[in-house]
């Protein structure tokens, strides 16, 4: 199954948590916010909001900027 | 002399300098900057994490976020639901329910569209956010911004990133005098100089990332800029003398030698 991850088309073998999500992508949880079908998901979240086939995903940090 | 201290929505900062952390060659050489220039809050971008290249190392390992308050912006936002969408992500990312916001309104020029970044500030005030809105140098949007519920009002000296220094000074003593909230010069600082002169204006702060980032040594302007905003303030607050056409001796005219 896919979802759209960042804008890109993202594979998945089967749904998954946050949790899982950022785990596999090696990503630091506390550093991120993420966005599941344009809904903002509170940190504590992560774990029991589960994305699948066709979802979309925004995962956001922070960068340089003025 | 004795200065009230800079207070934002509650918060008292030690230092009037506010620093971005875009633009600098290396994130240790920005992590010495911001230590140089004393600054006590550094604005930060919300942006996708880079999926495929997760060797990027983070830039909050280099910010001392005991010593630092984060202020996320909306930098590249052109419209008021894109703004209010990464301020929540922001919020959501970061510590704090702060937000620089930004709505801009032209890519060449990167000047704001106020009446997209006052719709904005409204609904961001709504959800309980402290709204620092990057604004044009204009004391009438500036008056919707801070009735729109802004914690402090940033107009800016000139166009972001061109170090063309305060462009409309009389414009930012008028900001100043009629707005009930802190005034923060945004954008426009070129050099050291351009910081005293905005706050020798009266303003509570000034906020700049290229000037310092785009140095050719960012930690020394960092320096000169920590200087510059001290020395500004002080001046503002020692009260100039007047502007006079002719000259007025300083020294004595009796008591000359030979006369």
């Amino acid at each position: 199954m896919q979802i759209t991850l960042n804008g890109e088309p993202y594979e998945i073998e089967q749904p998954l948590s946050l949790v899982a999500l950022l785990d596999k992508l090696d990503i630091d949880a506390r550093r991120v916010a993420i966005e599941h079908n344009l809904t903002i998901i509170k940190r504590h979240r992560f774990p029991e909001v589960v994305v699948g086939d066709g979802d979309q995903v925004e995962i956001v940090n922070f960068v340089g900027g003025g | 002399m004795s200065d009230t201290p800079f207070v934002i929505a509650g918060r008292i900062f030690q230092s009037r300098l506010i620093i971005g952390t875009g633009k600098y060659p290396s994130h240790a050489l920005m992590a010495r900057a911001h230590e140089a220039s004393g600054a006590d809050m550094v604005t930060v971008a919300v942006r996708r994490v880079n999926i495929s290249d997760r060797s990027r190392e983070s830039l909050l390992d280099y910010i001392d976020t005991s010593r630092m308050f984060i202020l996320p912006n909306t930098a590249g936002c052109y419209t008021a639901d894109e703004a209010i969408r990464t301020a929540r992500l922001g919020r959501e990312a970061g510590l704090s329910n702060w937000v620089k916001l930004e709505v801009i309104g032209d890519e060449r020029t990167l000047f704001p569209d106020n009446e997209a970044l006052i719709e904005a500030t409204q609904v961001l005030v709504r959800e309980g956010f402290v709204v620092l809105p990057y604004t044009n140098d204009d004391p009438i949007a500036c008056r919707k911004l801070q009735d729109a519920g802004a914690a402090a009002v940033m107009p800016l000296g000139a166009p972001i990133g061109s170090g063309l220094g305060i462009q409309n000074p009389n414009n930012i003593r008028i900001i100043r005098e009629s707005a009930r909230v802190p005034v923060i010069v945004d954008a426009g600082v070129g050099t050291a100089s351009d910081a005293a002169i905005a706050m020798e204006l009266g303003a509570d702060g000034v906020l700049m990332n290229t000037a310092i980032a785009g140095a050719e040594d960012p930690v020394a302007m960092a320096t000169a800029m920590r200087h510059a905003i001290i020395g500004g303030r002080l001046a503002y607050l020692s009260g100039r003398i007047p502007r006079k056409m002719y000259a007025s001796a300083s020294s004595p005219v009796e008591g000359m030698v030979g006369r």
